[in-house]
This record gives structure tokens, C-alpha cells and sequence, in this order.
């Protein structure tokens, strides 16, 4: 990459509060998305002609759509509870990237266009034109949040940013000024099915393949089937674990799970990819337009439970938006939903995670492990933002923090938890979610997993910590990344079902 | 005067209940499309009151995210409760009993409101990121709620005013019946920020009060696989 050498910042001795250095992610400019691929998913090719009006129009048409816009808009206070919270406040200093800064530069324009105090008296309550500056801010900020909702769980009135900037995300996309990378990946899934653009026959060989290797490695035929007709269960994971590292090593594992118990699974060609980057956007219609792949896909090949990989805003989608946007679930009354849940066994949960799966045939004695397999690894378990603050597993609340940590603790013996306050619902961001995964922003990315690596690090000195798993695809592509520069190896980071694949017994229930 | 700050209350009490029926009725119309709890969340309905009742009682989330903003907002809020509580009895006659049992903590209340405000304040011009992120109606507001405090604790321990007339004019306006304020300057500047925050309530920060009630991560069962959850603008798009 051309420009300064983009470095890693120091660890604070202490993790206080960083001083402000205004305008220090000024910089930091996203790629703009070209004609071709806002025009590829509905949204107009470049910046409108009178793009401020468009805004606006688009602003008042979510504040009746999206409660979470207007109350959110209307109630935050300035106390300054989030001030601190934001991952990359703390790595940047930016004050731009304090949670509710970062509303503001929605807020403020709101109060202009919207509320009597801001027409009348815009100094007064801060209140903004729409400007070129204010876009150009809005591009630039509100793709420096990665939507991990962290600054929720500490504001008063659960003000959620991730909310605003999807808000600002969809305004922006309105008129024509969507981000590249992120369009582009939506472009991909609808055209070949997957947001790495991996096409069929190269999956069906990319299967294949595994299956050879893990013959090699242990002797036995563990299938990856791909469009099985009448499969028990469709298995919908995100596309990295196809090919990249460490993800492979899960999907690996999710395999010789349903090996193992005897269930019969496919992937799906047509839904080859669990992520879902319509929501990033704040595009209902995307969202949903992505998820309908999956029911698609559930209805052609008739299978009876949908179970979704390691991925972590996959499985917010899968677990709180799938039913409402097509179906997958339970408890419906309408022909729409009826028509696939009356195919879904209700005797399982719909969706399921595969830790779900997991963990459900471990306490049924249904596998056996070899834990030593994994004693070369002393484990920690970074929990990722979107499972940990935008859904659940299990049947009680907090079930998404237990269940991967039982798996982790039913096949190895060597686990430590890094520090309270950066795990369960306080969980940093890895600094790579929400639709910034891209080369342009590495030194964002590298700055935004400060938390998380000064966390990581106590444990790496303290218990010699090797291994930190994760169940989510875009924290494994981050750290495996970002991790270097902060000293640690890259492969520190893997998966849960890795680790269950290292020590699961095959065989023993055939 | 009387007549001004009959008029004034009057206006101010339309504003207020106005405005707010109008915010709380524009909150409750518009829908929450998709289901966004902040997890761990209830799941169920007690649950998500109980939820609620820890947010508005304790400010539960404010506890994780700030001690000092935590223990200044609470003090300052509950003080503002007690208080307003204690003033019921210049609106009901004769006093509830509750009312009349309260009348001394709302004293020690009143000096809570105060410090509580104070601390406030001084975070907005010593705490760098409080001061990057407060506007000039931020100060304003908590100007206001002060002089309101102050004002009040002053006619209670400095400069007394007639309180027996003074409930004579509340009980009259409640029932249209004009009855002489005293005159007081520190009861005028007292009722004049009164009607004011009573006035800017519907329109500014303080909506964070009828908000927080509408807040989806808060309010929202965690139950998304169990019932099926549609806005009505997003079942239209189902039958096209």
C-alpha cells in the first residue's frame, strides 16, 4: 500500500481514556462505490444532482419507518456515557468516532430539517444544513463504526448507533454514494450465490478436495455434500470457511460433527454464503432480498432444519431478522411463512447455530472426544459483537456466551478468559465488522482491535494463552490480518468447531 | 404578574401535555420493522418489565457505562422525583397523606437535585469529551433545571414567600378561578423556568423521558424463532 506505514498503536499501560485528536481519521476516505455496482443492486450509479433534497426526503421516510431512528434521534441526552466505548474511539482518538458524535452527525442535520428547535434555532441545539462536508463526514464516519453495538449495552436510553448508521448508510446509497467494497460483495451474492464470488462447480471441487484431505488425515469418509436433494439439514455458513484460513478448519469440523451423529446435511449452491451485507447497509429490501435465497434454497431441496456456520452478523440475521424476513422460524400465521414452517421439523430450533447443534449432541453423549488432541493449545474465546449483542443460542438469555465456551471446555483441557469487561455483552469488536473488511481501511481496522489485543495480550502473558477462538468469519479474516502487528502470529486465531474437529472421535457411533 | 403567569402556566401546561401526547403518540405509531434487543435480552414480556423498571429506577445500563455520570444523573433524577412529589401539595387539597409523610425527604431531595445538577454541569466543561460533545442548549438546560433549584431550596431557607397564596393560585388555575400570586422574585423566576422547561420539554433532549419507554433494544422480547415479528410497511412487500 502507497502512503505511510501504517503501524500498530501502543499498548496503554493503563487502558484509561485517550485524550481527543481531532480530525485524526479525517483521512480515512472509503472507496466510492463505481456506476455499475450501485446500479447493480437498485441505487443510482453516482451522487444525484440535487442530492439534498434526496437526502432529506430519505431521512423522513425512515423516521416513519424505523422507531429506532426517531426515538433514538429525539432521546440522547450528550451525558457521555458511550463517549468512551467505541473501539475505534479508543484506538484513534478521533472524537468523530465517539458513539454519540458519530450520531450527531446524523442528529444534527435531523434537528435542522425536522424539529422546530433546529429550524428556528440551529446554533442553539447544533443543528446542521445537509452539505457536501456533512456527506463527505458521514462517509467517512459512519464507515468507521462496524455496527458492534458495544455503545448500546451503556447508553441510558439504548441508543444504538449500529441503528444510525445503517440509517445514514441507506441515505447515503439513496443518493448514489454507496461504498465499494460492500456493494460490490452484494453484487457477488446475488449474481454467483456468494459474497467471494466462488461460482458452483469450483465449490463442488472445493468440497471434494476436503474430502480427499480429511480421508488423508483420518482415515475416514467424512462427505461435504453440495445440493443434496432431501438432506435432513441445509447447512448455510459463510463463504470463507470454502477456502480460507482458519475458516476452512471449521467448516472441517462442522462435517465431522454431522459425520459423527449420523445426520445427513448439504451446503447449498444457491444459498453458498450465510453473510448477509444487506444489513450493514440499513437495506431492508437487500436484507431481505439475500435472506430469500436461503428459503429458497430450504424449500427446493426439502430439508427439515437449517443450521447456520460460525459467522457472527450472519447469525443476528439468521437468529432475529430470518423469520421476519422470510419465514425461517416459528410461530407464524400467515400463508408465506406457513408454506416453509410446516416443512422445518419443530422439534428443533429454527434457525440453529452449529455451537446449538453441537453442544445439543454433546450433552445427548452423541460424540466423544479425545481432549489431549487439543492440549498443545491453551484457548481464550473472543466473543464477536453481533452473536454476543444482536442474538442468542440456547433457551435462556445469555445462552450465546455459555454455549461456545462449553463446546471449547468439552474438547480441551487448557482455557483462560481474558479480562472482564472485554468479553460477553462488553465484548470489543475485532475492528473488521460491519462492511469494513477492506484493504483501504487496514489502519482503521489496525487501530479499532486495540481493546481487543491489549485483552488478548494479558492473557498471552499471563497463561501463555496460543489459541483464541472465535465464531465468526470476518473476526478470523481480521486478526488473521491484524494480529502481526501486534506481534502475535496470525494463526493465534481459529475457530470453535476447529478446535472440536482436532478432537472429535469419528466412527465410534457408526 | 398574576395574570401573566396565569396565562403563562396556561400556555406552557398545552405545550407540555400537547407536545408530549403528540411525540408519545408519533413514537407509538411508527414501527420497529426487525427485532434489535440489545442481548442478552428477556424473553419474555415480565422480563422486558423488569428490564424496563431497572432502566427507569436505577438506570441500570448508565451503571456499567459511567459511575460518575451514573451517581450524578440518579441523584439528580430521583431528587427531581421526590421533589415534584412534594410539590403535589400545592396542587390537592387537603394533602394526600403520602404527600404529607414525604414533605422532609423532599427537602433533602431538593439539595440532591442540586448537587446532582452541579456535578453534571462541571463534567461539561471538565471532562474533554463531555465538552467536545455539548452544545450550547445542553448548558442551557441544565442552567434552567439549577435556577429552578435553586430558586426553590432559596424560598425554602432564604427569602419565604406566601405558600398559602401560592397554593390559592394553583388550586384557582386548576379550576379557572384567578387567585393572586405573591410577589416574590424568587418565586417569579422560579414559576418562569418552570413553565419554560415545561414549554422546550416536547421539543428538545427531554424526549428521553417518554423515549426511553419506546427504545426497541430495551423494549423488545428476545423471541424472534418462537413468533413471527412484520411491520406492516415490510408485510406489504410480501404480497407483491
Amino acid at each position: 500500500m502507497a502512503g505511510p506505514e501504517i503501524k500498530a498503536p501502543a499498548y496503554r499501560e493503563f487502558p484509561t481514556v485517550p485524550a481527543l485528536q481531532p480530525d485524526s481519521m479525517v483521512g480515512m476516505n472509503p472507496y466510492v462505490a463505481n456506476e455499475k455496482m450501485n446500479e447493480a443492486i437498485g441505487f443510482p450509479g453516482k451522487l444525484v444532482d440535487n442530492w439534498e433534497q434526496v437526502a432529506i426526503a430519505k431521512m423522513g421516510e425512515l423516521l416513519t419507518k424505523y422507531r429506532s431512528l426517531k426515538v433514538y434521534l429525539d432521546s440522547c441526552v450528550h451525558c457521555g456515557s458511550c463517549t468512551d466505548k467505541c473501539h475505534y474511539f479508543i484506538g484513534t482518538g478521533d472524537p468523530k468516532n465517539m458513539p454519540v458524535a458519530r450520531q450527531d452527525l446524523m442528529r444534527n442535520v435531523y434537528r435542522r430539517y425536522f424539529t422546530p428547535a433546529g429550524k428556528m434555532f440551529p446554533k442553539l441545539v447544533g443543528a446542521q444544513d445537509m452539505t457536501k462536508d456533512v456527506l463527505d463526514d458521514w462517509f467517512r464516519y459512519y464507515n468507521q463504526c462496524s455496527e458492534c453495538r458495544r455503545c448500546s449495552v451503556f447508553c441510558p436510553y439504548g441508543i444504538d448507533t449500529a441503528e444510525i448508521t445503517m440509517a445514514a448508510k441507506e441515505i447515503m446509497h439513496a443518493v448514489g454514494h454507496g461504498h465499494k467494497y460492500v456493494n460490490e460483495i452484494i453484487g457477488k451474492v446475488h449474481k454467483i450465490g456468494n459474497n467471494l464470488g466462488l461460482p458452483g462447480p469450483a465449490l463442488e471441487d472445493t468440497l471434494n478436495g476436503l474430502e480427499e484431505d480429511v480421508k488423508e488425515d483420518t482415515g475416514i469418509d467424512v462427505k461435504y455434500p453440495l445440493d443434496v436433494q432431501g438432506a435432513e439439514v441445509l447447512l448455510v455458513t459463510p463463504s470463507a470457511d470454502f477456502f480460507a484460513e482458519p475458516h476452512i478448519e471449521s467448516l472441517i469440523g462442522y462435517g465431522k460433527v454431522f459425520h459423527a451423529a449420523g445426520i445427513s446435511w448439504t451446503l447449498s449452491s444457491k444459498a453458498s454464503e450465510a453473510g448477509n451485507f444487506g444489513m450493514f447497509i440499513g437495506s431492508y429490501d437487500q436484507l431481505k432480498k439475500i435472506a430469500m435465497r436461503v428459503r429458497e434454497a430450504a424449500l427446493e431441496l426439502g430439508v427439515k432444519r437449517i443450521v447456520v456456520g460460525e459467522c457472527g452478523h450472519a447469525w443476528r440475521v439468521a437468529y432475529s431478522f430470518w423469520n421476519t424476513l422470510t419465514g425461517i422460524g416459528a410461530g407464524a400465521n400467515d400463508p408465506f411463512a406457513i408454506e416453509l414452517q410446516k416443512q422445518l421439523d419443530p422439534n428443533y430450533k429454527q434457525p440453529a447455530h452449529i455451537c446449538e447443534v453441537t453442544w445439543d449432541l454433546i450433552q445427548a453423549g452423541r460424540l466423544k472426544f479425545d481432549k489431549e488432541a487439543n492440549d498443545h493449545r491453551i484457548i481464550t474465546f473472543h466473543d464477536s459483537c453481533n452473536v454476543a449483542r444482536g442474538s442468542r443460542m440456547g433457551d435462556y438469555a445469555g445462552g450465546q456466551f455459555d454455549i461456545p465456551r462449553n463446546i471449547i471446555k468439552s474438547v480441551a483441557n487448557k482455557y483462560h478468559e481474558m479480562g472482564v469487561g472485554t468479553t460477553h455483552e462488553k465484548t470489543f469488536c475485532c475492528g473488521g465488522g460491519g462492511g469494513l473488511l477492506t484493504d483501504e481501511l487496514i489502519d482503521l481496522r489496525v487501530k479499532g482491535a486495540l481493546p481487543r489485543m491489549e485483552a488478548l495480550k494479558q492473557v498471552v502473558d499471563q497463561h501463555g494463552v496460543n489459541f483464541m477462538a472465535t465464531i465468526c468469519a470476518i473476526c478470523k479474516a481480521q486478526f488473521t490480518k491484524v494480529l502481526p502487528y501486534y506481534g502475535f502470529k496470525m494463526g493465534l486465531v481459529g475457530g470453535v468447531h476447529q478446535l472440536v474437529s482436532s478432537a472429535i472421535q469419528l466412527g465410534n457411533e457408526q | 404578574m398574576t395574570l401573566f403567569f396565569a396565562i403563562l402556566f396556561y400556555v406552557a401546561t398545552a405545550l407540555f401535555v400537547g407536545g408530549l401526547a403528540y411525540k408519545i403518540y408519533d413514537f407509538a405509531r411508527t414501527p420497529a420493522p426487525l427485532k434489535i434487543p440489545t442481548t442478552p435480552a428477556p424473553t419474555s414480556t415480565p422480563g422486558v418489565a423488569f428490564r424496563m423498571f431497572r432502566e427507569v429506577a436505577l438506570f441500570e445500563s448508565l451503571f456499567k457505562g459511567n459511575l460518575w455520570i451514573w451517581a450524578l444523573g440518579w441523584a439528580f433524577h430521583m431528587g427531581l422525583f421526590l421533589v415534584l412529589a412534594r410539590h403535589l401539595r400545592y396542587f390537592t387539597e387537603p394533602v394526600w397523606t403520602w404527600v404529607a409523610l414525604i414533605q422532609p425527604f423532599g427537602i433533602y431531595a431538593g439539595f440532591a437535585m442540586a448537587a446532582g445538577l452541579a456535578g453534571l454541569w462541571a463534567r461539561r466543561f471538565l471532562v474533554e469529551r463531555i465538552r467536545y460533545i455539548s452544545t450550547p442548549s445542553d448548558h442551557l438546560m441544565l442552567a434552567l433545571l439549577l435556577l429552578i433549584a435553586l430558586t426553590g431550596l432559596g424560598m425554602k431557607f432564604l427569602m419565604h414567600t406566601d405558600i398559602v397564596a401560592v397554593k390559592a393560585f394553583f388550586l384557582g388555575l386548576m379550576v379557572f378561578d384567578i387567585q393572586p400570586l405573591p410577589a416574590h422574585p424568587g418565586l417569579y423566576i422560579h414559576l418562569l423556568c418552570v413553565a419554560l422547561l415545561m414549554i422546550v420539554f416536547p421539543f428538545s433532549k427531554l424526549l428521553h423521558a417518554p423515549g426511553l419507554f419506546f427504545s426497541p433494544t430495551r423494549n423488545q422480547t428476545d423471541n424472534p424463532r418462537e413468533a413471527r415479528h412484520v411491520a406492516p410497511w415490510a408485510a406489504q412487500l410480501e404480497k407483491n
